[in-house]
This record gives C-alpha cells, sequence and structure tokens, in this order.
C-alpha cells in the first residue's frame, strides 16, 4: 500500500491524548522466538513484551511472518505440521512451550479471531454458544450470548435473527459476529490477524471502534497491513521485514523495532521503518 | 460528439456461428439419447409389472413357479432386513473410515494405504465378494442366512460411504476448524460439532445413493442367502431378496412366474426411488438448518 497520499500524522495528532503506554503487567514475554518450518525459517530472533489491555499493533509487508509471530501466542502453530517453535513465549510468567502447557487450555485463556470471518453454518445463537458448551457452561447461555453480542455491537442487529443461519449476516457482521464469539468464552487476551482485510471501510470503523471499547478488559494484538489503522487504535507497535537470508537468498521475518506507536509513526528510530511508513518501501 | 456505433446484429453464416450450431445440436442430441433408455426401462417395467402389482402383492407369500399371481412378501422383507443390515454395519464404519481418512490419517501411511485399499474395494466385482463370503462363511458354518447376504452388501458398500465421507469432510474449509481449536476445543469436539454437521448432508445423500445400490445388487446373494417361500424376518435360516427373485421368475417359461418377476422389478425400482427421495430431502432439510454451502 503506497503512503505517499496517506498521511499518518491526521490519525495520529487525534488521539495524542489517549495513547496511554504506561509500564505496568506484562502479559506476554516474548525472547528468541525463532519459527521454522520444515528447514525453511519464517522469522527468527524476536524478542517483544505485550502489556495489559493495550492494543499492539503488528505491522510489515507480505510475508515478514508477522501471522506467524502472533499464531505462537496462542500455539495455533501447532496445528501445522512443519511448524517448529524455538525460543520461549512467557504468558503471565508461564512458558507457553513447556511440554506440561495444554494449548487447549491456552486457547480458551486466549482467543484469535481471523483474517476471513469464519462463522460455523450454524445459528447466530449456537455460533456464540459455541465455546461457553464446549467449555461446559450450561448456565444462563442466554445472557452470555447477549452479552457477547453486545459488546460487540451486533445485539440490535441480530436479537431478531438468533435462530437463523449466522451465514446469512453480511462481512462485517460475520466478523463481528466472531469477535463476539470470541470474547463469549472471556478470554484474558484476543488475538486478531488483519481482522479488517476483507472489509470494506465502514465495518472497519466498527471495528477498530469496538476494539477501543474493549481494550479496557482485553490486551489486543492486531496484525494489520493498513498504518493508518495500527496509527488510529495500538498503543504499540512491532514493525517486521523480511530481509534475504544467507547464500540461498531465502526471505526471513525479522522484528526490526518495537516501540510506542506514537514513536513508530512520527519519529522511527530505524530507517528501515521510516522507510515503510512513508511509503518508500513495502 | 457522436460516436459510430457500427453493426452490432449477430453474424450469420460465418464458421464460428456454424461450430456453434452444430455443438448445440449435438448437445440436444445427446439428452435425447440419453434419455431413451432411462423413459423405455422406466415405462415398460411400469407397463409390465403393474399387471400384479399391489398391496397383496407386496404381502402374499411365493407360490411355486409353475403357478400364476400370488405375491414376494418374502422377498420384500429379504431386501428390506439385508440391505437394513448391511447398512447397519457399513454406514457407521464408513463414516469412521471416512473420518480417520481425511481429520487424522491425512497423508500418512497407514491412511494411503486404506485409501487405496477402498479404491481397489469400489472395483472389486459384487460377484466376488458374495464368493468372499460364501467361502469365509457359509461354507464354514454350513448354512445359507441373511447375515451373509448383509455382509456381502456391506463389503460393496463399504468403500462407498468411506469415499463419499472423506469427499464430503474435505469440502469443509479448514478455516472453520482454525476457528473452532481457537475457541479452546479438542480434535474429536471440533469434528464432531463442526466438521461432521457440515459435511452431514453429503454423507447422507452418499450412504443413501449406496443403500439404494445394494438394494438391487443380485449377484453377491444368490448363492448365499438361498430361498424361502415364507417371509424370514431373521438373520439366521435362508432367504430370499426381489433381485433374487426376480432373476429365479424371469427365467422361468411360465407366464406366471414372469409376471411376478415383473412387478418384483418394479417394486425394486419403487424403493431405490424411494431412497433417492429420502436422500434429497433429508439433505436439503440439513442444508437448511445449517445454512452451509
Amino acid at each position: 500500500m503506497s503512503m505517499a497520499d496517506d498521511d499518518i500524522r491526521p490519525a495520529l495528532a487525534e488521539r495524542v491524548d489517549d495513547i496511554a503506554v504506561t509500564d505496568d503487567v506484562e502479559v506476554f514475554e516474548v525472547t528468541g522466538l525463532a519459527v521454522r518450518y520444515d528447514e525453511v525459517t519464517a522469522i527468527s530472533e524476536v524478542d517483544l513484551t505485550i502489556c495489559e489491555r493495550e492494543i499492539t499493533a503488528f505491522i510489515g509487508p507480505s510475508g515478514c511472518g508477522k501471522s506467524t509471530v502472533l499464531r505462537c501466542f496462542n500455539r495455533m502453530n501447532d496445528l501445522i505440521d512443519s511448524a517448529h517453535v524455538e525460543g520461549s513465549v512467557l504468558y503471565h510468567g508461564v512458558d507457553l512451550y513447556d511440554p506440561r502447557v495444554d494449548p487447549v487450555v491456552v486457547r480458551r485463556r486466549i482467543g484469535m479471531v481471523f483474517q476471513k470471518p469464519n462463522p460455523f453454518p450454524k445459528s447466530i445463537y449456537d455460533n456464540i454458544a459455541y465455546g461457553p458448551r464446549i467449555a461446559g457452561i450450561k448456565a444462563d447461555l442466554d445472557g452470555i450470548v447477549e452479552q457477547s453480542l453486545t459488546r460487540a455491537g451486533l445485539w440490535d442487529e441480530a436479537k431478531d435473527r438468533l435462530r437463523t443461519s449466522a451465514l446469512g449476516l453480511s462481512g462485517g457482521q460475520q466478523q463481528r459476529l466472531c469477535i463476539a464469539r470470541a470474547i463469549a468464552v472471556s478470554p484474558d487476551v484476543l488475538l486478531m490477524d488483519e481482522p479488517c482485510s476483507s472489509l470494506d471501510p465502514i465495518a472497519t470503523g466498527r471495528i477498530e471502534e469496538l476494539m477501543r471499547e474493549i481494550k479496557n478488559d482485553y490486551t489486543i494484538i492486531i496484525v494489520t497491513h493498513n498504518m493508518q489503522q495500527a496509527a488510529r487504535v495500538s498503543d504499540r507497535t512491532a514493525f517486521f521485514t523480511a530481509e534475504v537470508h544467507g547464500p540461498t537468498g531465502q526471505r526471513r521475518g525479522r522484528l526490526v523495532e518495537f516501540d510506542n506507536t506514537g514513536t513508530i509513526f512520527s519519529n522511527p528510530a530505524d530507517e528501515r521503518t521510516e522507510a515503510y511508513i512513508t511509503g518508500r518501501f513495502g | 460528439m457522436a460516436i459510430t456505433v457500427g453493426d452490432l446484429t449477430r453474424p450469420r453464416g460465418n464458421a464460428r456461428s456454424i461450430r456453434d450450431a452444430i455443438a448445440t445440436g449435438l448437445m440436444a442430441t445427446s439428452v435425447v439419447l440419453v434419455m431413451i433408455p432411462l423413459v423405455l426401462v422406466l415405462t415398460y417395467v411400469i407397463e409390465r409389472g403393474s399387471a400384479l402389482f399391489g398391496w397383496r402383492f407386496l404381502t402374499s407369500d411365493i407360490p411355486t413357479t409353475r403357478s400364476s399371481g400370488g405375491g414376494m412378501g418374502p422377498a420384500v422383507a429379504g431386501t428390506l432386513l439385508i440391505t437394513g443390515t448391511a447398512t447397519a454395519i457399513s454406514v457407521p464404519l464408513g463414516v469412521m473410515g471416512g473420518i480417520y481418512l481425511n481429520e487424522y490419517g491425512r497423508n500418512s501411511r497407514p491412511a494411503v494405504m486404506l485409501r487405496v485399499l477402498t479404491d481397489v474395494m469400489t472395483g472389486v466385482p459384487s460377484i466376488v465378494m458374495g464368493l468372499f463370503v460364501y467361502t469365509f462363511l457359509v461354507l464354514r458354518t454350513q448354512s445359507l442366512s441373511g447375515m451373509a447376504g448383509a455382509l456381502a452388501l456391506a463389503a460393496l458398500m463399504l468403500p462407498v460411504v468411506i469415499r463419499a465421507t472423506e469427499e464430503m469432510l474435505r469440502l469443509v474449509p479448514d478455516d472453520l476448524r482454525f476457528g473452532s481449536f481457537a475457541l479452546g476445543s479438542r480434535r474429536a469436539t471440533t469434528i464432531w460439532r463442526v466438521a461432521l454437521p457440515a459435511a452431514l448432508p453429503g454423507i447422507i445423500s452418499g450412504a443413501l445413493l449406496a443403500i439404494a445400490r445394494a438394494a438391487g445388487e443380485t449377484a453377491p446373494l444368490l448363492f448365499v442367502i438361498g430361498i424361502t417361500s415364507k417371509p424370514n424376518w431373521s438373520l439366521s435360516g435362508t432367504n430370499t431378496a426381489l433381485s433374487v427373485q426376480i432373476f429365479r421368475n424371469a427365467t422361468q417359461p411360465f407366464e406366471g412366474a414372469q409376471q411376478r418377476a415383473w412387478a418384483a422389478a418394479l417394486t425394486l425400482i419403487l424403493i431405490a426411488f424411494a431412497f433417492t427421495i429420502l436422500a434429497r430431502l433429508l439433505s436439503a432439510a440439513l442444508t437448511r438448518r445449517s445454512g452451509a454451502f
């Protein structure tokens, strides 16, 4: 995406006051993280700290490994046979890759919203109730469904059609349904993998608004291709890039810079970050 | 400023429009050619079979081949019993096999082997399945039975059900499975509550088509179930089936027997037709409910 005609500064200036980076509780502490798919290293040497009740944005060109890193936080990479994760990811001090850790339990605490809305071919109600049901919750499912849909800003549109198929919703509604489904199990963290890439600007605006609203209760990590989006919603931003590595010419992802969103977009330390956000590269 | 539009009429008589006419004509001819045998078989069976067909025909005992009239009660009972038992054996096993292939085995060595064996089994002639059951069950137990027939039909249906299940599960997008995993569900839960319900309409129609096909099988039943003239609703002891009775009666020189064969053929077509309709209704209802695909 070209940044030449899209200045990031107005988006940033509007919200100077609400970017509140306080050094509070650390949720994730990532050290020396590397992910390889069989012999190909997708990304290496990632060190990051994710803080509680903040929105952290991962930006960077395609193929830089930002989604791969995101999937390390809820062990979704386990589902890809060829993926191997090295280094450590501490979640409130517990190593997520400790052999004693059950990835299923991890995923109940750390929810995920995908790039393409993926509602189950079930009713709206059953979509939201899915997570609580498999967690063995039987009491007050109606309340959970109403609460989750309300939080995701979908209640008014969905309340009269809870029993109809979720596939009848529009793309933007489906994505809000997926957010409602993820928060129905009361997770601690919400991972969002380019949640707005298939949505129009109005639907995108609603999701961003929603993120700002739920930020008080959840720690959010969002992967995005849209730099304005990162500037509009995030408190901290990590910029990744892909570099040609070694004689084989393989591209390998790298974390270039990780800082407050304000600093990244107005005064980046690394010239590669500067080149990317000003549209000279990527 | 005016734009010159030129001639927009469809050109006639050039090479492309001639090819178009020929291709359209060929397709129309093929449609008619395909319809001819279908319509002929159906009308002929209805015409010849309706003379004897009726409730009495479906329920009364089979007379001796020389006498006229009578019914096919024991054969209707046998077909329903044998096909029903074969379904009860092959559908659960086949669905589980399909789940294994697509959800667990994928490209592992045992899965690849099972897939090849299944394909080979699909190509095995049905009489070979009958022969297999005959050598391994009938000769050892020294008894012809409905159970032997059911096993032979189950062996025929099994590969069809396995592959139908696998193919239908493969059509379920992985996005849905990931969505389920991300909410903290285990693999079995994901299969049972997300993948299988999404694939169910297709699996049901695949299974019901296999059932309709098995109901008409003659060769594997001919020498493993024996013969009876009274309805036998038990899996042990000799039994009979519509397909077998069609074969026996149609080869007789007596007018009465031939009439019974035609009416039995009509009965079999109606049973297969009923299964096909059921398959369509069930999958349509399930698709409506889930809104899937």
